[in-house]
């Protein structure tokens, strides 16, 4: 059964939880051999920035030593062989360029995704 | 009696929006209906079966705390695990054992497991359809 995951909300609890907790869901679901791939869609297109970081949350004297990598995340993904996409106008809409995406994103436009969704059993958006 | 199994995730907790009650409503018509029903809890869902949670009273309400009868979700998942024994078919609730950890909420109703992200993918394998409610 091929899922396509739609995630629509970036940075969401994403330093209490060290991850993006879809990214991380899927990630558990490919480990058990689930066929999951990710749509970045609203929000979440920001995902698919490089050079990202969100070191140095203090509160107090506690500071977070392991602050969540998201591009660590798409990379490690992609690298499992999930196939990664981003909506085209949702990155036009934030003034996002292609040249500074991660390295194997696809770029889709909205009137492909009748396409893109036939491909799978289930679409799960979150 | 139909066989068919219908899984929910659902992701947000208790007491902030209208998503939960939309969501219990649903597995409750679900169940009535005769069809089996699996809930994975992920991350603050996972409260919802929370054994401490308490009903108060409510001075604006002019109720005591018998009288105010307040809704505990908690109460609701045992309601359903009720109305699918009565109507006999099948329902699991299992909570995400990272997320129950995070919070503190090991105190849960009777029924309701502990488990991970790959039981939610058996889940979906065996069920007609899968609806994911998250937090928005």
């Amino acid at each position: 059964m091929r899922v396509l995951q739609i995630v629509e909300t970036a940075y969401r609890a994403t330093l209490e939880e060290q991850d993006d907790t879809v990214l991380w869901f899927t990630q558990a679901l490919r480990s058990v051999s689930a066929s999951v791939d990710v749509l970045l869609w609203g929000t979440a297109v920001s995902y698919a920035v490089r050079g990202q970081s969100a070191t140095g949350f203090r509160v107090g004297r506690w500071s977070q030593q392991h602050p969540p990598a998201i591009e660590r995340e798409i990379v490690e993904l992609i690298e499992s062989g999930a196939r990664i996409a981003a909506l085209e106008e949702d990155l036009a809409e934030r003034g996002i360029a292609s040249e500074s995406l991660i390295a194997g994103i696809e770029v889709l436009s909205r009137k492909s995704l009748g396409g893109l969704f036939g491909q799978y059993a289930r679409i799960w958006k979150w | 009696m139909s066989q068919t199994t219908l899984t929910f995730l659902l992701m947000d907790a208790p007491y902030e929006q209208t998503r939960t009650s939309t969501a219990f409503r649903l597995i409750d018509c679900a169940l009535r209906g005769g069809f089996s029903v699996q809930v994975f809890a992920y991350e603050g869902a996972v409260s919802l079966p929370f054994a401490r949670q308490r009903g108060h009273a409510n001075a604006q309400h002019g109720r005591t705390v018998d009288e105010e009868a307040h809704p505990t979700p908690h109460a609701w998942v045992s309601a359903l695990f009720e109305l699918a024994k009565e109507r006999g078919v099948t329902f699991d609730w299992v909570n995400c054992g990272l997320c129950v950890d995070e919070r503190g909420a090991t105190d849960v109703v009777p029924g309701v497991r502990r488990g991970a992200p790959g039981d939610f993918w058996k889940m979906a394998l065996h069920s007609a359809n899968t609806l994911v409610i998250p937090t928005r």
